[in-house]
């Protein structure tokens, strides 16, 4: 189907305003984000210093160390588990997050959009206060409540459900805690603005047609909010890859993530290559992910209403 | 458009906040620095410090390299500061602008990685060893094995601090290297040591003094100063001095070569060396200092605490920490990584 | 719409989740806050009731210093993020999708894809390059470079802005795609011009995406560490960096004691902010 010299006229000035939008963003993000990546891509092909930073000697060493990596005492470059070990690790933990916070975060999102239109403000607000304390200490604080004489051990023991305070800190049980806690308000905050915006009227249409809730669930709401739900897998799934203060301080040190890990080799690790050809890959990675998953969600979700 | 106009004026305002202060700008460890020191300082020359914190000597390294930090003093540990001499970083010192520098202690004068104090002038010094609660552990406490070999009582109840320099070297003693080694064979049974008696550690993390106070951990590699307050906390805790050697180290101000107030910098460095002052920066963060006659100052708690004087027959088995060459430091972080998987 | 006893919105165990939820997040915050009224060291342990964390909080310079800092930066940076998020979202948003598109989208996100310490050693660089050029580029611009953004917290506010954006956008975007296009064609057909469409119709009903993304770009920027720690220059420290400090020496109740302040001034604040624009509903 030909479309007429006006069509094609309007279609490329709707294009030429979507890039005048993005303008300011994509500046901004150049200058600040993306730009100076293109400093670590080329850190990533250059040699360690002596006490850390790079010297300008051109090596893949970087890239190499990311797979392999030589054997300290014979030389030999073995496939180097320990970093599998670490990124499998990561990848779990932030895929199980992302799926749990969605869990717990659809019911909250969808009761804070149902209440009383003056109600919903404040509701919004009670949720994301918790948030707008410190990082670290929200995360101390999530330690305080878990720890053997904390207030989830003092309850339980009260209770009698168990008779031995349990350890529940310094594993990754503690880091998954920790993780869902930080990460929510990521999850709700999208979802809650897909879902206010969800008429109420489809819902009443679908028990006039005799569906059952968890019908309605699945096939009247699930597909509408789904903007908000890549949204919130997006702002969870992605940050908790590289995450590190909670993992940290919540796994006692003794698990390391991916985040920890490049961390590790800009501070007493002193090999900068490694850690920005390490940040590289999971760029990579993680964005082929994300087309994937954007592409697979849109292909029957991103129709235009109206 | 409001909204641009009002972040712009924000933008200008905040230059107000930061420059007012710009007198003194002193980079050091967080939470190291006496604040009635400063006021003493203030009160004796008009001068207005600001501290500006950093947790780890790479941090500070990178900071100050990459250029423009703004900052006129810093305080490198012992093994860096050659680091930062050889980078051109710091400043030879001016001696003439220094009329104190004649109060350094004798045995802190003439240190392998400063001889004669050309670089740096002392802050604190201490020592890293092994802090046990004795009401769970009522062994040896003065040697290595209590974190390498965990004995029974404390399995799953100690922590080691995840500081790489400290542990590999206490690792490297206890097999009978020693740091900074490119010797293989001892190197790998470090490693072999380390990665064995990992599972009964607890965790590898800071926050001893917390979390020996209230006893979530039972025993801790650990500073002597942040000992000595757990102690204060749990009068059960002592502190081990591991025999087979322990790190000494100690914390140095330095004067960065493109500082914008080397005259104030100088005038800090000559206060902080005046005995009653330096005794000030001990009681603070409960470490020694390298001044001498300060200890007629000193806090009471301090002048017999034995964390601080160290017990005659451990004396000989503390040393500085070498700065490792490439080769070691690789090793180094090798053995770190496997040990942190 | 009738009162019926069967209510078309509630589905089975969302009420139940969503209260446990709310008291989930509750719990360490009431801990964090009573823990600051506690008389002996400990953060953990009770020794009583006192007031002395918030006296030492209140006389810490330092401290009262860093809050100022962090507050000045979180806000710009939120306007800053979510002006530039919306025009984006807008942008990228219910048209047909053109080249290059995906290539925005990629970019916007970007930030999320980099552990935090990449981008802070990258932007430690970068600004440690034009903060030490500034002197000899001389002029207004190298006037600006130094005043503005290396001592004024020019650089910092820059940083946080554009890694503010993804968390700004994402929001405003779920918002708009959601969004009902009829009402702006009605207004189209009733011959108001598509400035008055925007302001009128689209701007209101993108709201609360709007106001979601800019409350997630505060908190974001208000908590951030790494970067902030690698870019900050002199005398330029702010909370959480400040905080970061003290971890390595002892922790005691000053630190609850100040988040409980901050927490109260922020939840005053924003309390008189929802109560004023009330009168709406």
């Amino acid at each position: 189907m030909t479309q007429s010299p006006a069509e094609r006229l309007q279609i490329r000035r709707s294009a030429r305003n979507g890039w005048w939008l993005s303008t300011p963003a994509l500046v901004l993000l150049f200058v600040a984000a993306a730009g100076p990546l293109v400093i670590m891509l080329i850190y990533s092909f250059l040699t360690p210093g002596q006490y850390g930073n790079v010297v300008g000697v051109f090596s893949t060493d970087g890239w190499r160390g990311i797979i392999w990596s030589k054997d300290i005492f014979t030389d030999e470059y073995v496939l180097a588990d320990a970093h599998m070990t670490i990124f499998w690790r990561s990848l779990s933990l932030s895929m199980m997050t992302t799926i749990f916070t969605f869990i717990v975060g659809f019911p909250t999102a969808w009761f804070i959009a149902t209440r009383p239109p003056s109600q919903r403000a404040m509701w919004l607000f009670l949720i994301t206060i918790p948030f707008w304390t410190n990082l670290l200490i929200r995360t101390y604080a999530i330690n305080e409540v878990l720890r053997k004489e904390g207030l989830v051990n003092l309850v339980f023991l009260n209770l009698g459900i168990i008779d031995q305070p349990l350890e529940m800190l310094y594993g990754p049980f503690a880091i998954f805690v920790g993780m869902t806690y930080v990460y929510l308000p990521l999850m709700v905050l999208p979802l809650f603005a897909a879902i206010d915006r969800f008429d109420m009227k489809l819902l009443e249409a679908g028990y006039d047609l005799y569906a059952s809730r968890m019908q309605v669930l699945r096939r009247i709401i699930m597909p509408i909010v789904k903007p908000g739900i890549i949204a919130g897998s997006i702002l969870v799934f992605v940050p908790s890859l590289g995450a590190y203060v909670t993992p940290r301080v919540l796994g006692g040190g003794k698990q390391m993530m991916i985040g920890n890990f490049i961390e590790l080799q800009f501070g007493q690790g002193r090999n900068w290559p490694l850690g920005a050809a390490l940040s590289m890959a999971l760029l990579v990675v993680v964005m082929i992910a994300l087309l994937v998953y954007v592409r697979y969600a849109n292909k029957d979700g991103g129709k235009h209403h109206g | 458009m409001k909204r641009l106009l009002t972040a712009t004026a924000f933008l200008m305002g905040t230059t107000g906040i930061a420059a007012a202060k710009g007198d003194l700008q002193l980079y050091n460890w967080g939470n190291y620095t006496s604040p009635e020191l400063l006021e003493k300082f203030k009160a004796e020359t008009g001068i207005t410090v600001t501290v500006t914190d950093y947790d780890s000597n790479d941090t500070a390294l990178a900071k100050v390299e990459a250029g423009g930090s703004g900052f006129d003093l810093v305080v490198p540990s012992a093994n860096f500061v050659q680091i930062w001499v050889e980078k051109g970083l710091i400043d030879t010192l001016d001696l003439a602008k220094i009329p104190n520098h004649g109060n350094i202690a004798p045995e802190w004068k003439d240190v392998v990685w400063d001889m004669g104090r050309t670089h740096t002038v002392p802050w604190q010094w201490g020592t890293t060893g092994i802090a046990v609660n004795t009401a769970v552990y009522k062994g040896d406490v003065n040697t290595s094995a209590v974190f390498l070999d965990v004995p029974e009582e404390l399995k799953g109840k100690i922590n080691v601090v995840p500081e790489m320099n400290d542990v590999l070297s206490l690792a490297l003693w206890y097999v009978g290297g020693e740091p900074c080694t490119e010797d293989t064979e001892m190197l790998k049974k470090a490693r072999d040591a380390l990665i064995a008696a990992k599972p009964d550690w607890i965790s590898m993390d800071y926050g001893v003094t917390e979390k020996m106070s209230n006893n979530d951990w039972a025993a801790s590699v650990n500073w002597n100063g942040s000992t000595m307050r757990v102690r204060l906390a749990n009068p059960d805790v002592v502190y081990g001095y591991p025999k087979e050697g322990y790190p000494v180290w100690m914390d140095s101000v330095a004067v960065l070569k493109d500082a914008p107030n080397k005259d104030n910098a100088y005038a800090f460095l000559n206060f902080i060396l005046v005995p009653e002052n330096a005794a000030m920066i001990s009681a603070f963060a409960r470490y020694a200092n390298g001044v001498a006659g300060s200890d007629a100052f000193m806090p009471e708690d301090m002048k017999t605490a034995p964390e601080v004087v160290v017990p005659e027959e451990f004396k000989a088995a503390g040393k500085f920490l070498p700065t490792c060459s490439p080769k070691a430091q690789e090793y180094y972080t090798a053995i770190w990584t496997e040990l942190q998987k | 719409m009738a009162r019926s006893s069967f209510s078309v919105a509630r589905l089975p165990g969302f009420a139940t989740t969503a209260v446990l939820v709310f008291f989930a997040l509750y719990l360490p915050i009431f801990t964090l806050v009573a823990y600051s009224f506690n008389a002996s060291q400990s953060v953990a342990v009770w020794g009583g009731f006192s007031l002395e964390w918030y006296a030492k909080a209140w006389d810490n310079q330092q401290v009262k210093d860093a809050t100022l800092r962090s507050l000045i930066i979180a806000v710009s940076a939120a306007l800053i993020a979510t002006t530039v998020a919306t025009m984006a979202a807008l942008g990228t948003t219910r048209r047909r999708e053109f080249k290059g598109q995906g290539f925005i989208y990629v970019m916007i996100n970007q930030p999320l894809m980099v552990p935090e310490i990449v981008t802070a050693v990258a932007l430690l660089i970068l600004f440690g390059i034009l903060k030490t050029n500034a002197a000899e580029i001389g002029g207004p611009i190298g006037y600006f470079v130094d005043t503005v953004m290396n001592k004024g917290l020019g650089f910092i506010i820059l940083a946080h802005s554009a890694f503010c954006i993804p968390f700004a956008y994402l929001p405003i975007r779920a918002r708009l795609e959601g969004m009902d296009l009829s009402l702006e064609t009605a207004a189209a057909d009733l011959y108001a011009t598509p400035w008055q469409t925007f302001r009128r119709i689209t701007l209101p009903l993108m709201a609360p995406g709007i106001v979601a993304g800019a409350m997630l770009a505060f908190v974001i920027s208000l908590d951030d560490v790494v970067i902030t720690e690698f870019v900050k220059g002199a005398g330029q420290d702010t909370l959480p960096t400040y905080m970061l400090g003290q971890l390595r020496r002892q922790l005691t109740p000053e630190i609850n004691a100040i988040s409980t302040m901050l927490l109260a001034v922020t939840v005053v604040l924003l309390t008189a902010f929802f109560l004023l624009t009330r009168k709406k509903d």
